[in-house]
């Protein structure tokens, strides 16, 4: 199971939980396995997030692996040269 | 260090080429925004409001629309609604109800210069004239600028829509704070018990200005059939071709923009102003609409960024450990939401592995302009203050600053504060390259003061399209997509000689216009150089692929008989005694022949951008009689990853802590107590000129990125992050003084100085 | 108002034009002579982009009106190289990096030249203050003034 971490004002979706441990395997999976347990996320895993997987952070990568000991933060993404929202 | 995908020793990337953009550029011939006309043109300009903050309650433009020469008047009414919501625009989230609102002011004025109409005729004094004939009525509301002032619950709203997000319960009263946000790891509270040292500040900056010399221009021309064509002075042509379409309801398609060459940007051409107002005016005019700010527009009505209140609260062990870290920042986002707070709030102790830290963020809006990126949007605030304290905690602890930062370094595996763990990163080796410097021992005298910091920025990918084609004489035509606002053709054009084996003369890259490439990020996030080489060495795989099947072909030869080196096709083993090596110049000569023309296209999204670290040293001289600041000497050493072309790197090093130092010590907006701007030129908005700093030296760390295939780390945005610590730490130890507001301008070290009976020599 | 009939020599060549009062010679250069290699950065003189040479003066052609130059001689960054040869200067530049946007760069050159015919051994001090006039936001002028000063170095007759 990977460890996956919200960080910012996205726990606040989750009624304050911030970590799950999910059997995802891809990015794809893992917003699909978050979005069923908290509908409230809804759309805000569409856009506007960055994903860091084991220390790498990647952005807009649905099918980006992870691993079965993976640690995951989904973080705000960072548009740098250009204001984020 | 990453394996180059050409498996021989590169000859020009690394190297100190002539960039094939520059010729142009020494003789005047390059065309940059307003250098280009089409015939037949009218000149726009915009009506902007005189005040901060007003209702519009009617605009009647008859008297402007009657004057002869006038072909077209846009107001409001030319733009339809954009409803409220955050959707990607070209990959960015952009709330298209505030857009259109910035880009032509609705209901309400929100700041000095905010758009409210505009023109096209058929010379420059005719436009002129018929903006004093539009008739506009405004009711006048108060207004409010300062960040704390705009938080107040009796402050004048902006948005009456505006109900702050980020906080539990949802607030029933809308109010200027847009965001709350927050990061958090451990336990502050009880890391400041551990603490034997702690130290609170806080923290004022005003707002700056990027300060790019060439203004903004927009050339426009508007066709029957629903398409225009745009060109443009823009970091990134993409994002504006999704912001036309979108608020002038075109396809994408039907949008061709052309980059022009781009007098600086450094964030604040990321956005669109007066773009849409062109292609809205040529529409109506039936005729292309040339459009250019004076400088006392870009300065009221383009996009500085935010003026900022930040508290900051650090606690150390006697050791030197850093325990805790705590942070509030309050931003603000100027018009409308959308501050680079986030950011702020994630690099603040970025640098260190802290075990507690708690940063709080707030977005106000407040009536001045709407806030752009400014290169490293939101760190360079919070890393001075933080930086600050970092400072007063080494001469608490009578610890070298240098020391005191090495022995809490984020490091490879270090847990950033916002999450992940680093992967290999250069802060150390920044540490200590400035450290063995001549300058960290040089001697200093009275009233001189040596001060150090470090800063980080995070670098982006994205998406990149890069397109390279091998022409009948051999010669590689590189189409990249990003804007080049600092040389980065010459970077690109050495890569793709490397990969092809072909010299570096005979690649000639060029800035493809919307039309000709698949969709590309904008020029920002330290990624052009990065992405694009990136892509660059997919197009060559492709190309050199396809150079081997070709040969396989003409030698009756099988795949693993072949293979691509120093730029031929070499045949292996027995097959070389029976045919001679191909080059790409061979193979150019045949391309119709064996299957038609050659090149390849890069597309990806690019990902594994690694962070810069840097550390800068500076030392400074002040006059106690007059409170001015000269910068004596300056040092830069940054993590480059791989420098593709050493003198545009320390090209970024330097620039960006000029700019450091402009925001340190002279550059703010002054607004008079009508929340009018009141130095809105280059004479009163001082910028650094060229007597007022010394030669920057810059030193290239490498510490290779291995997640790209030359090790390249993005660089750009890094460099403006530490000079605001490092030299409010010098002047604290010039004059005994620790300044918590910038700019430590003279007018304010004098009075702190006479205040200590200090302005003495 | 009827317009201004000018008659003037831009970088040895005779030209003639007409312009309002109120355009500057920048205007005129620009969108009359079409001669778009000087810049305008601030119309106020404060930025050093639009400098040109009037009869040998080292000028803003922002802050000098097109109807003042009747008679007189012009020298833009256009007439700066002879045939297909750089300026000293311009490929000094080249060669330095002293260039990121380029918007700056006609100004230094055609600032920098006039320096470099009136001290031909600047100091360091000399060229920075010399080229205070000529704002640049990208580079922090360090390769700009190395640029100037190695050139200036190259342009000595050799002793």
């Amino acid at each position: 199971m990977a460890r996956v971490v919200l960080v910012g004002n996205l726990g606040q979706l989750t009624g304050g939980i911030a970590e799950f441990d999910l059997p995802a395997t891809t990015v794809k999976q893992l917003y699909e396995q978050l979005t069923e347990l908290h509908p409230a996320l809804g759309h805000h895993l569409d856009e506007g997030i960055a994903v860091a997987i084991d220390g790498q952070i990647f952005q807009d990568a649905l099918f980006e692996p992870i691993g079965p000991d993976s640690e995951v933060f989904l973080l705000p993404q960072i548009a740098g040269g250009s204001t984020p929202v | 260090m990453a394996e180059t995908t050409n498996g021989h020793s590169q000859s020009y990337v690394g190297t100190r080429t002539v960039r094939p953009d520059g010729h142009d550029k020494v003789t005047g011939r390059a065309r940059f925004g307003s250098d280009f006309n089409l015939a037949g043109q009218l000149i726009g300009r915009v009506l902007r409001s005189p005040h901060p903050h007003a209702r519009i309650v009617s605009i009647d433009t008859s008297r402007a629309e009657a004057l002869p020469g006038v072909k077209a008047v846009i107001t409001r009414d030319d733009f339809g609604d954009q409803p409220s919501e955050f959707i990607p625009a070209g990959e960015m989230m952009m709330n298209y109800k505030d857009v259109v609102r910035n880009v032509m002011a609705r209901e309400k004025a929100l700041y000095e210069g905010h758009a409210v109409a505009a023109v096209a005729a058929t010379s420059v004094a005719i436009a002129r004239r018929a903006l004093k004939l539009i008739d506009v009525t405004y009711e006048v509301l108060p207004h409010v600028i300062d960040v704390v002032e705009a938080m107040r619950s009796d402050a004048p709203l902006l948005h009456d829509d505006l109900f702050t997000v980020g906080v539990d319960p949802k607030p029933e009263k809308p109010s200027n704070i847009a965001k709350r946000i927050e990061i958090k790891q451990g336990d502050v509270e009880a890391g400041f018990e551990k603490a034997d040292v702690v130290i609170e500040r806080e923290f004022k900056t005003a707002p700056v200005h990027q300060g790019y010399i060439e203004p903004h221009a927009a050339l426009a021309t508007f066709s029957e059939d629903g398409s225009t064509e745009l060109w443009t002075t823009t970091q990134g042509h993409y994002i504006v071709r999704a912001h036309c379409a979108r608020l002038l309801g075109l396809d994408v398609g039907k949008v061709r923009v052309t980059a022009t060459e781009i007098g600086g940007g450094f964030g604040g051409k990321t956005v669109v102003y007066l773009e849409p107002l062109a292609i809205a005016l040529s529409r109506k005019a039936k005729r292309p609409v040339k459009m250019v700010m004076s400088r006392e527009e870009v300065f009221k009505a383009s996009g500085p960024t935010s003026g900022a209140v930040v508290r900051v609260k650090m606690g150390a062990t006697k050791d030197g450990k850093f325990v805790a870290g705590f942070a509030e920042l309050k931003y603000q986002a100027g018009a409308f939401q959308g501050s680079p707070v986030q950011p702020g709030v994630m690099c603040a102790y970025a640098p260190y592995d802290i075990e507690h830290v708690h940063v709080i963020g707030y977005d106000v809006v407040s009536n001045r302009p709407k806030v752009a990126a400014y290169r490293a949007p939101g760190a360079p605030i919070s890393e001075y203050a933080v930086e600050s304290v970092v400072d007063e905690i080494a001469k608490t602890l009578d610890i070298d600053p240098v020391d005191l930062r090495m022995q809490n370094a984020a490091r490879e595996g270090t847990k950033a504060a916002y999450g992940p763990k680093f992967g290999p990163i250069g802060l150390e080796e920044t540490l200590n390259a400035i450290k063995k410097t001549e300058h960290w021992n040089a001697p200093l005298r009275k009233w001189q003061g040596r001060g150090v910091a470090s800063g980080f920025w995070f670098n982006i990918g994205g998406e990149t399209c890069v397109s390279l084609t091998v022409n009948e004489d051999g010669t590689v035509s590189l189409m990249a997509g990003t804007p080049d606002i600092g040389g980065l053709r010459a970077s690109l054009a050495a890569v793709a000689a490397d990969e092809l084996g072909v010299p570096y003369d005979k690649v000639r890259p060029i800035i493809g216009d919307t039309a000709s490439l698949g969709f590309n990020f904008l020029t920002g996030g330290s990624r052009s150089a990065f992405s694009g080489s990136m892509a660059i060495v997919e197009a060559a795989k492709q190309i050199k692929a396809d150079l081997c099947a070709r040969a396989c072909k003409l030698w009756e030869a099988k795949p693993d008989q072949v293979e691509f080196s120093d730029g031929a096709v070499r045949p292996l083993g027995a097959l070389g005694e029976k045919v001679k090596p191909m080059s790409v110049v061979d193979f150019a000569k045949v391309a119709g022949k064996t299957g038609g023309p050659i090149g390849g296209v890069g597309r990806i999204n690019a990902q594994g951008a690694g962070p810069s670290f840097g550390t800068h040293l500076v030392d400074l001289e002040v006059d106690p009689e007059t409170g001015r600041t000269t910068i004596l000497r300056y040092t830069v050493a940054q993590d480059a990853g791989r420098a593709l072309h050493p003198a545009y790197v320390e090209g970024q090093f330097q620039g960006g802590a000029v700019q450091g130092i402009g925001w340190a010590l002279n550059e703010e907006y002054i607004y008079g107590e009508d929340g009018k701007l009141q130095n809105a030129g280059f004479l009163d908005y001082r910028m650094p000129v060229a007597s007022d700093v010394p030669m920057i030296d810059a030193i290239l760390v490498e510490v290779a990125n291995p997640k790209h295939p030359y090790g390249v780390r993005g660089v750009g945005e890094t460099p403006i992050v530490p000079p605001l610590g490092a030299i409010a730490n010098a002047m604290a130890n010039a004059t005994g003084i620790r300044f918590t507001e910038l700019p430590m301008s003279p007018p304010k070290v004098l009075k702190a100085l006479k205040d200590k009976g200090l302005n003495r020599a | 108002m009827a317009k201004h009939h000018v008659e003037a020599k831009v970088n040895g060549d005779p030209v003639e034009f007409l312009c309002e009062t109120e355009e500057t010679l920048l205007d005129v250069l620009r969108d009359t002579l079409h001669l778009t290699g000087s810049k305008e950065g601030c119309s106020s003189g404060d930025c050093g982009a639009c400098s040109v040479m009037l009869d040998g003066r080292l000028v803003c052609s922002c802050l000098v009106l097109g109807c003042e130059v009747g008679g007189r001689q012009i020298e833009t960054i256009e007439g700066m190289a002879k045939g297909d040869a750089l300026h000293p200067l311009q490929q000094g530049f080249l060669e330095h990096a002293a260039l990121q946007c380029g918007i700056c760069t006609p100004g230094f050159l055609v600032a920098s030249k006039a320096l470099l015919e009136k001290t031909p051994s600047p100091t360091e001090s000399e060229v920075r203050y010399w080229l205070a006039g000529n704002l640049c936001r990208c580079t922090g002028y360090d390769k700009i003034v190395s640029a100037v000063m190695d050139t200036a170095a190259a342009m000595r007759p050799k002793q």
